[in-house]
């Protein structure tokens, strides 16, 4: 047998690449002639374009033309088309005067070089005819109106089981409070870029940031009326998303319909302060929770009422309140969502979206109620665990291993030694306040169907592709060792492509899905591929494996081989009656350069099992008493998802999702001037990331799991995971430090001095 | 981002002469960390910008005779907070220094260029803004009624609330730096508080520097009892971003009691704020927490807040407390 290569962890395949630039990202793509696009954004937030003033921008030597509302060519109005709200978000690409949010697309200016073209820009004197503004949630509460179904893919809106007034009315403890996020930007160290090429006018290339090239494939023919395999789309390397590269926004369908009217290629590359509001957030959202608890500590009802913000044009929920419906065991549950529209920019998915924002009030929540009946924290979610998925008419789960989690995190964190009395526990010298908190994590398995091409090169090396992206999680590596172990050969023999759509189609990279689904197609073909070669052997005459059984040969570093006893007599294995040919053996026999098949996988058992993963967050902070300065002292994250690929890039993955939720918890808020729905502070500068001084010690671990029922890899996905409960572990953790539930994110110390 | 003429000086004198040239629509590069950011967003316009990254007389730290130190307008703020006399006499600026920023930025950014960065008020960054009396004089301060959680809470105007950004400039406020500068009629001297200004007529401009003078250096007086001070930056991440409030403080203690102190706060004013009021309080007095608590609410007593930014004054005053008690050793009372 080959030592497997799925669990060990494999260093990035393309490290080298990117440590030594080597890696281009879509922007970096050298297109020949490329004309530099720079878009004119809306100052104000609501109202008409009245007029455009381009003469001096295009005056400007360099300058190639501006287009605007007024002058931009029309854009087919068909089914599927820009303006047909079914073929995915809703975008502003100059066909009306409208605006809807501060900061929308208005106008592209084209130049030769980038310079000029940022210049051009400037020049445009816009002339509004401005409305007020509506961009204050509560106050337009009033407005709210319930969302199209379904939600988070397959859900309901609302869901009721149970009679939750009644159960809370009755209640021996009760925790009724509301829970408050702001709007957070996806901020991926890559800004979206797009540089789109007419190869003839009915043939378009695009080289985009993007997390799905055949969503962006499909969305783009649609737009311009092409039938899809007249747009190809590519993107090799991504340096990040995070949810904000899964739509098409305009600057890619303004790139391309630029680029038609010049008769050139056209690159339109976001700044910074381009990326908010036109490439999705995570919405401003208030979170109202009841929930009951007999004297015991078994929940009696959960009440999760959710309200949030979303654009005048499209429609976007933050699904917050699915996780309530099916954590807990509680007999009684109601859960909504509520939307509000505003002259705010489209939300959209944003890591683990509904799961990172509902896990803050529903874990929150569930602190507080193990404080209030005075139960450990974590003997009140093991006295509450769900055996079943409440939420699915009690359907098994097709594995779970979450009291496995509490368990080994508590043990691994310390959990045991800690005072659990608020303002008890203190650093050495005085002066820091100490809090552990925790909080459960939990993400649903979610698969696509997915294909993917596997083919042995007469060397003896494999080359495998799937239409897939890498955003910088390690896409190449854990597909390049799937392949390997289910081909039976060397990673090193393995060569993994993706990134483009001529490969086979998958889903975007989103929901914590590729691994999942196309590394289920991955392995598909290359275990398709290893029984087609060892076919061709045994019904080969010319090969020493003729007449075999499949069943009876293995594959050993590209050699398929078996034993055969009746070589010089005998019973055991030895070198000398081992006989078997090599793959290159059988490929250059056929006399094709290579030997290829394709497969697919679709996502089955659906019906039958509850698919998610699940996880403990453990942590520890540390308060400044007197200035109420919050250091993450510790972490640890405990997690089942299922079948680990890589041990480097999951716990990679990990830690990425915990510092991502403390980020959010701590740290990140897109302020919105409430007069005028401006964006004060779109910049890295005032936009608070968490940087490394504010990330600690960080312990993963893993409970193993093996899931037969979700693909054939047993892989759950573990992108989103690691910041579900983040928000949640690190508010309870400020609770027991200081005594104050603060439940306004982010917890900034101005929210502690009091 | 406007076009602009560049050009490079070889000499201090043909960089004056250029700057006096181009009537105010010129502005000198040193490091640019600021200046670039605010062409970019189109805050700042110049015509043409003169690189004086050349002029290596203006790059020294040198000792001056009696003790003090010299900054050349140009030396860096990476090797001004690693410099072995700075950290030894001034280790206040070192630790401010090192507080801000990033170690990146630190190696461009120039003791100069440092005096001269422009507040990181919203409303000012932002040309999309239509108010800010300091980019746009008489079109009205954006932050007044809008989201001011960074903005000032002493010696602001209805027409100017923003704060001053640098950490080094509040801990030169508290070692009583001087500014030299050089300009058509040669050379004069600024002392430190007063090189900065208050929001008054010409919030256009943060400083009393001629649009036609160039800093030369900055000098640190000699003053041994400045090795016991401290800086303390409060801040909402650990690292790489703004002040909220924050402390240089300087004590001489003798037996328990204070000869005499300095204190001076960030983040809370258009200039680094010199809290004298504190600071006489501190002088004569016992070095313990009741007489910090007194100076931290002298400091504070004119203080006015704003709808967002309120609590910065009890963190201010609390973080004075801390610098103060940290630097004098005092054990935290419970």
């Amino acid at each position: 047998m080959n030592t497997p290569s799925i669990g060990q962890p494999l260093d990035r395949i393309d490290g080298w690449l990117k440590v030594t630039g080597g890696a281009r990202y879509s922007a970096e793509i050298p297109v020949s002639g490329v004309v530099h696009g720079v878009l004119i954004r809306s100052t104000i937030a609501n109202g008409r374009v009245a007029a455009m003033d381009i003469a001096a921008a295009e005056k400007l030597p360099g300058v190639l033309a501006v287009l605007t509302p007024f002058n931009a060519p029309r854009l087919p109005d068909k089914p599927g088309g820009v303006n047909d709200p079914r073929g995915g978000r809703r975008i502003s690409v100059l066909q009306n005067d409208r605006v809807f949010y501060y900061n929308q697309p208005i106008g592209v200016a084209l130049a030769e070089t980038f310079e000029r073209a940022v210049h051009a820009a400037e020049l445009v004197n816009v002339r509004y005819d401005e409305q007020p503004p509506l961009v204050d949630l509560l106050s337009n509460e009033s407005r709210a109106y319930a969302p199209r179904p379904p939600i988070s893919r397959d859900r309901p809106v609302d869901q009721s089981r149970g009679d939750a007034a009644s159960a809370l009315a009755d209640a021996a403890a009760r925790v009724e409070t509301t829970y408050f996020e702001p709007v957070e930007n996806h901020n991926p160290m890559e800004p979206h870029a797009t540089t789109a090429v007419w190869e003839t006018p009915e043939r378009l290339t695009v080289y985009d940031a993007t997390q799905g090239i055949h969503n962006t494939r499909h969305r783009l023919a649609n737009i311009f009326g092409l039938p899809p395999d007249h747009v190809r789309v590519i993107c090799y390397f991504l340096g990040g998303g995070f949810g904000s590269k899964g739509p098409v926004w305009e600057h890619t369908a303004l790139a391309a319909l630029c680029a038609q009217k010049l008769g050139r290629p056209v690159k339109i590359a976001l700044s910074r302060q381009g990326m908010f509001n036109n490439t999705g957030f995570r919405p401003e959202l208030y979170q109202r929770i009841a929930f009951g608890a007999d004297a015991d500590g078994r929940l009696v009802a959960q009440r999760h009422e959710c309200l949030q913000h979303n654009s005048m044009i499209d429609e976007f929920v933050e699904s917050a309140s699915v996780v309530t419906r099916m954590l807990y065991q509680c007999p009684h549950n109601y859960s909504s969502h509520r939307l509000v529209r505003l002259n705010i920019g489209t939300p959209s998915y944003m890591r683990a979206p509904g799961e990172a924002s509902g896990t803050f009030a529903l874990e929150g929540g569930m602190d507080e109620l193990a404080y209030e009946l005075k139960i450990d924290p974590v003997e009140f979610r093991l006295r509450n665990h769900a055996d079943t998925d409440p939420s699915e008419n009690d359907k098994p789960w097709s594995s779970k291993h979450l009291k496995e989690c509490y368990q080994l995190g508590a043990e691994k964190f310390g959990w045991a030694k800690h005072n659990p009395h608020p303002r008890s526990m203190r650093t050495a010298d005085g002066r820091w306040l100490v809090g552990y908190g925790m909080a459960t994590a939990s993400y649903p398995t979610r698969r696509s169907p997915s294909s993917a091409v596997a083919r042995l090169l007469a060397d003896g090396t494999a080359l495998v592709q799937a239409g897939t992206q890498d955003l910088g999680t390690g896409t190449y590596t854990i597909m390049t060792q799937i392949a390997a172990d289910a081909l039976g050969l060397p990673v090193w023999k393995i060569r993994f492509e993706l990134g483009d759509t001529l490969f086979p189609e998958t889903p975007g990279s989103g929901g914590s899905q590729t691994a999942a689904s196309t590394g289920s197609a991955v392995f598909n073909a290359c275990t398709a591929l290893k029984q087609r070669l060892v076919e061709l052997a045994v019904n080969d005459l010319r090969s020493p494996l003729h007449g075999k059984s499949p069943g009876d040969v293995n594959v050993v570093n590209g050699r398929i081989q078996l034993v055969d006893f009746s070589v010089n007599g005998g019973s055991e294995p030895r070198q000398d009656n081992w006989i078997g040919e090599t793959f290159a053996d059988v490929v250059q026999r056929t006399g094709q350069p290579f030997v290829e098949v394709k497969a697919d996988f679709k996502p089955a058992n659906g019906e039958k099992f509850s698919m998610h993963s699940f996880g403990a967050q453990f942590c520890e902070v540390h308060v400044d008493s007197d200035l109420g300065r919050i250091r993450v002292a510790r972490w640890t994250g405990v997690f089942a998802p299922g079948k680990i690929l890589n041990a480097k890039t999951a716990r990679s993955q990990l830690i990425g999702g915990i510092i991502y939720g403390i980020g959010m918890a701590l740290l990140e808020e897109t302020v919105y001037d409430k007069r005028d729905g401006r964006i004060v502070n779109p910049n890295l500068a005032e936009y608070h990331v968490p940087v490394n001084a504010d990330v600690p010690q960080m312990e993963i671990a893993f409970v193993e799991e093996e899931d037969p029922h979700i693909n054939p890899i047993g892989v759950k996905g573990i992108g989103e995971i690691g910041i579900t409960g983040v928000c949640a572990a690190l508010a309870n953790a400020v609770f027991h430090a200081t005594g104050k539930r603060v439940r306004e994110l982010p917890i900034t110390l101005d929210k502690l001095l009091g | 981002m406007n076009p602009f003429t560049y050009s490079r000086a070889t000499d201090g004198n043909a960089a004056l002469s250029e700057l006096a040239a181009a009537n105010g629509q010129a502005k000198l590069l040193g490091g640019g960390t600021n200046l670039i950011d605010l062409m970019k967003m189109g805050v700042e316009q110049p015509k043409k910008l003169i690189d004086i990254n050349r002029l290596a007389p203006l790059a020294k730290i040198e000792e001056l005779p009696g003790g003090g130190l010299r900054l050349g307008a140009l030396s860096r703020n990476s090797d001004v907070a690693e410099h072995p006399l700075v950290r030894e006499r001034y280790p206040v600026l070192s630790q401010a220094l090192l507080a801000g920023a990033s170690p990146q930025l630190r190696n461009m950014a120039t003791t100069g260029g440092n005096l001269l960065q422009r507040t990181r008020c919203y409303y000012f960054y932002d040309p999309a803004f239509p108010a800010c009396n300091k980019r746009q004089p008489g079109s009205g301060c954006g932050a007044l009624e809008g989201f001011n959680r960074i903005h000032a809470i002493l010696g602001q105007s209805d027409q100017c609330i923003a704060t001053h950004p640098s950490d080094m400039c509040v801990a030169l406020a508290a070692l009583e730096a001087v500014v030299r500068v050089q300009g058509p009629k040669g050379e004069r001297e600024i002392p430190f508080g007063e090189f900065h200004t208050l929001p008054g007529e010409h919030l256009e401009n943060d400083t009393v520097l001629g649009k036609d003078e160039l800093i030369t250096a900055v000098d640190l007086p000699a003053a041994p009892w400045v090795k016991h001070s401290h800086y303390l930056k409060v801040r909402d991440r650990a690292s790489y971003t703004f002040a909220l409030v924050s402390v240089a403080a300087v004590l001489e203690i003798d037996g328990g009691t204070i000869k005499q102190a300095r204190i001076a706060l960030g983040g809370v004013a258009h200039k680094p704020w010199r809290a004298k009021e504190a600071e006489q309080k501190l002088a004569g007095s016992r070095a313990d927490e009741a007489a910090f608590r007194a100076a931290a609410d002298a400091a504070l007593a004119g203080a006015k807040g704003y709808k967002y930014n309120s609590f910065k004054i009890e963190l201010a005053r609390r973080a004075i407390v801390r610098a103060l008690g940290t630097l004098a050793g005092t054990p935290r009372s419970a």
